[in-house]
């Protein structure tokens, strides 16, 4: 039996980043808003704190912030013709599983997407002519401008505490921050985090081969900081426990110490923790939304949810997961490459090179989320000729570290025995002098890139498990060569003792091991409905009271992390909804 | 380093005696602080509390014994970890860092019974590139795993593998880590190689509250500073220097 609640004005779908930005704001705006959560409330006192938040057994190796994959997973598979198989356990990508959502332990890094990605096709129609682009290649325009979303990184950036170096103030070019990036109005809140040894290196032997480092942005808080809604942060210690783990010293950027709490003392907001959404609920005429069922996962007992307004921030995925179940939108088909939802699904892809400094000491367990040093120049340098090289898209470069534990960071030149006394000693020789450089380079949408309903597999409530259908193509493996050789080429100019060099990715993507939680597209953005689920303010084109919230809405995949868009997105996305949506409810983009 | 049982004390949890002081309250509080205020974050007291507790009097050492593995498997693991973690100038050897109590704690708790691994069939091997897909919970795969390679062993050399000479053993391993050793019944060798070292990696460098690294001897060996990471202000002092190498665990802080 399923008890109906009684209606409220907005129901929120999972409370990570973009669903605490929107309860904070709607929840001011005057709207009775009810989050629902799957996973439970944990605190930084409690949970995230000294001496148990600093166990990478159980936060990297065992997942325990984590999607439960016991309960919900996906299935995968590399081209259509292969069997399609449920990932058992996490590996390549890391979804959150508690308030605060991936945003509790994710890393930080914050960038600024531009019209490179939101105006791709035509950018590369422009300057390389249409026959540039393959004819499997499905990327598209955004329907949305950088100037639109300035304003709302600005928001983001000052709310997450990004600490980083401006490299472009209202078209004036600044020393030493990213050259490339596209005008802002201000710098970023706090300046950047100190350089590490491996940064510092990595920055002047970039310098020298005449590429434009500079600090990579990050919300670990290079100071104390308050943000303009009275968040306060603490300074970051370098931790080395980043990525995969809450901070314990309040300095990483995360929901859970800045827009939740504030939501939390607003009596227009309630959260129900363990409450697992099953369903978004269809209006008979299909044209609305009446709310969502969700199932109390303490004990079993389902729940219709109804609202005015629904709101779904489950993560990437798990949007697009919802958006299947429930049967909004056409789903997509690759083979005629009709429909739109699962359509457009891109991950990112990588080289790296491992340095060895023989006499070094990189201490690598003391560093920030964000304390690598990055170049832009084969990416947002639109001046990066592309046509010799044939591939469309970029990656960024940086050396550094980002959370070196060591049950999975122990380096050794290739050759190196994998047990015994002679792994003992190179265990013990080289984690200390070595480093890392690699690249994270962007992924182009494709056309069988997607996702659907799995025929075979369900999940703990009885549902189909989605299918996701991935992998890199030729236009992904030119640009891994590429980034190789600028990796190797960078590497070897700091004279390394040994190196592992980096090469082209050429397997097929794999579940494991741990590549990036950057899952992008199934529920994009766009100008019209025969090719995009969402128009620009991500409003589903279908149901115009349903907003779906995060990196499903966009149409490819950029060589940057996606939260700095994805926070933007949400800020823009509250503002349409407060100051258009709520005055004259409707499509606010006609199709 | 190598009288490595008289340190077992330094993992013991170490409770602050007739201070009427709650930890976790201290915890709390500091972490509010140093929300509010630069470089005075719990951690910054945390080391001095570890400090302090280190130099608390030796506690008994811990009781050992199996949970899980059987007189076979334990002779197999114990085997195993001592011929991959020799005793040398640089640890203990396997068994004296704890990483077949660490195997046999994995494997008979959560994560051995399967704890977050999807089990629903239908069951295909499948590509590598998509993962784990035996229908075994890790403690059934150590357990298939062992009872192949001891298989593989008496077939071989006559003897299990704890029984058969050193360069044997390395044999088997070599064979089993390039998957040229092929188990009768199916097991496929890679994924049962794969959680094997796995386990040992974690058992050596995981926290010493789950049975391995013991006395922290696998953070030692590179110099790893364990739970402490207050490194505001280390940043710029140790920038290309080492750091006092002196690990502190959950338990010295807890
Ligand atoms: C290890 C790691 C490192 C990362 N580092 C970076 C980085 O450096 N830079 C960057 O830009 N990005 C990074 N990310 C990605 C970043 O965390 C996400 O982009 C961001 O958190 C997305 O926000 P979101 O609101 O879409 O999803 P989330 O923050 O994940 O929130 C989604 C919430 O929805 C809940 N939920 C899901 N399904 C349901 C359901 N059916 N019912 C109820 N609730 C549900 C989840 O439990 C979760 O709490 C990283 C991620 C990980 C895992
Ligand atoms: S590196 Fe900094 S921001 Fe990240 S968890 Fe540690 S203290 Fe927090």
């Amino acid at each position: 039996m399923v008890t109906k609640l009684k209606e409220v004005d907005v129901v929120i779908v999972g409370l990570g980043w973009t669903g605490g930005i929107l309860a904070k704001e709607l929840t001011e705006a005057g709207l009775k808003v009810v989050a629902l959560e799957r996973g439970a409330q944990r605190s930084p006192e409690n949970d995230y704190s000294l001496p148990n938040i600093r166990d990478e057994l159980r936060y990297v190796v065992r997942h325990d912030l984590m999607q439960n994959t016991a309960r919900d997973t996906i299935t995968v598979r590399n081209n259509p013709q292969q069997d399609s198989l449920p990932m058992r356990r996490l590996g390549s990508f890391l979804p959150g599983e508690v308030v605060g959502g991936s945003a509790v332990h994710w890393s930080g890094h914050t960038w600024r997407w531009t019209d490179m990605e939101f105006k791709v096709r035509s950018n590369y129609e422009e300057r390389y002519g249409k026959k540039s682009i393959p004819e499997d290649m499905t990327i598209q325009d955004w329907g949305i401008s950088y100037a639109e979303l300035e304003p709302y990184y600005d928001r983001f950036e000052y709310t997450a505490a990004v600490s980083g170096k401006a490299g472009n103030i209202g078209g004036k070019i600044q020393a030493g921050g990213n050259v490339f990036e596209a005008p802002r109005a201000r710098e970023y809140p706090l300046p950047p985090l100190t350089p590490i040894l491996a940064s510092e290196i990595f920055t002047n032997a970039a310098r020298e081969a005449g590429y434009h480092p500079f600090p990579r942005p990050s919300a670990n808080a290079s100071q104390s900081y308050t943000n303009p809604d009275g968040s306060k942060f603490g300074a970051c210690q370098y931790c080395g426990y980043c990525q995969r783990f809450g901070c314990e010293a309040n300095a990483k950027g995360s929901p859970h110490i800045t827009v939740i709490p504030i939501a939390m003392r607003n009596p227009n907001f309630e959260l129900r923790t363990n409450a697992w959404v099953t369903k978004v609920l269809k209006a008979s005429d299909g044209k609305r939304v009446t709310g969502v069922t969700y199932t109390n996962v303490l004990n079993g007992e389902e729940f219709e949810q109804p609202a005015t307004i629904v709101l779904l921030c489950a993560y990437a995925i798990n949007n697009v997961h919802l958006m299947l179940l429930s049967d909004i939108g056409t789903p997509y088909d690759p083979v005629t490459q009709k429909g739109v939802i699962g359509k457009n699904y891109c991950y990112q892809t990588g080289a790296t090179a491992t340095l060895f400094f023989e006499g070094k000491h990189f201490n690598p367990f003391m560093n920030a989320g964000g304390s690598n040093a990055s170049i832009d120049d084969f990416h947002a340098n639109w001046d990066f000729d592309r046509a010799p090289h044939n591939f469309v898209g970029g990656y960024v470069v940086a050396g550094g570290f980002n959370t070196a534990l060591p049950i999975g960071y122990r380096p050794m030149p290739s050759g190196t025995p994998q047990w015994g006394s002679d792994w003992k000693r190179a265990t013990a020789k080289w984690y200390q002098t070595a480093m890392v450089i690699n690249a994270s380079g962007s992924v182009m949408a494709n056309r069988y890139n997607c996702f659907d309903l799995d025929p075979t597999y369900r999940n703990a409530f009885g549902l189909p498990l989605m299918r996701m259908t991935f992998d890199y193509k030729d236009n992904e493996h030119k640009m891994g060569g590429h980034a190789a050789k600028v990796i190797n080429d960078i590497a070897k100019s700091m004279n390394p003792t040994k190196l592992n060099p980096a090469s082209a990715r050429t397997d097929p993507w794999t579940v494991v091991p741990y590549q990036s939680t950057h899952n992008t597209g199934g529920t994009i953005m766009g100008t019209n409905p025969r090719d995009s689920a969402l128009n620009k303010y991500l409003q589903s084109w279908d149901c115009h009271n349903l907003f779906v919230i995060g990196a499903n809405a966009f149409p490819h995949n950029s060589a940057y992390n996606p939260t700095g868009p994805v926070g933007a997105l949400a800020y823009w996305t509250a503002d349409a909804i407060k100051n258009k949506y709520l005055k004259n409810p409707g499509p606010l983009v006609q199709a | 380093m190598k009288d490595a049982s008289s340190k077992d004390a330094a993992d013991k949890p170490a409770t602050p005696k007739g201070s009427g002081f709650d930890r976790r309250d201290f915890l709390k509080t500091a972490v509010v602080g140093g929300a509010a205020a630069a470089g005075s974050t719990a951690a910054i007291v945390a080391p001095e509390v570890a400090q302090a507790q280190q130099a608390a009097p030796a506690a008994p050492a811990t009781p050992t014994g199996y949970a899980f593995l059987n007189l076979d498997e334990a002779a197999f693991v114990e085997a195993l970890v001592d011929h991959m973690i020799p005793a040398d100038e640089v640890s203990p050897k396997g068994t004296d860092l704890g990483v077949n109590i660490y195997i046999d704690h994995a494997l008979a708790g959560a994560w051995g019974k399967g704890d977050r691994l999807y089990m629903q069939g239908p069951w295909k091997l499948g590509a590598p590139s998509q993962g784990y897909q035996l229908p075994l919970t890790p403690a059934q795969l150590y357990r298939a795993g062992i009872e192949a390679t001891n298989a593989h062993c008496r077939k071989t050399y006559g003897k299990t593998f704890d029984r058969i000479e050193d360069a044997q053993r390395q044999e088997v391993l070599v064979g089993l880590s390039t998957s040229k050793i092929v188990f009768d019944g199916g097991l496929p060798v890679r994924v049962f190689w794969t959680t094997l070292y796995q386990t040992v990696v974690e058992g050596m460098y995981s926290d010493p509250i789950y049975g391995g690294n013991r006395n922290k001897a696998g953070w030692a060996i590179i110099g790893f500073p364990g739970v402490i990471a207050v490194h505001h202000d280390d940043v710029e002092k140790y920038r290309g220097k080492p750091f006092p190498n002196k690990p502190v665990g959950i338990a010295d802080m807890s």
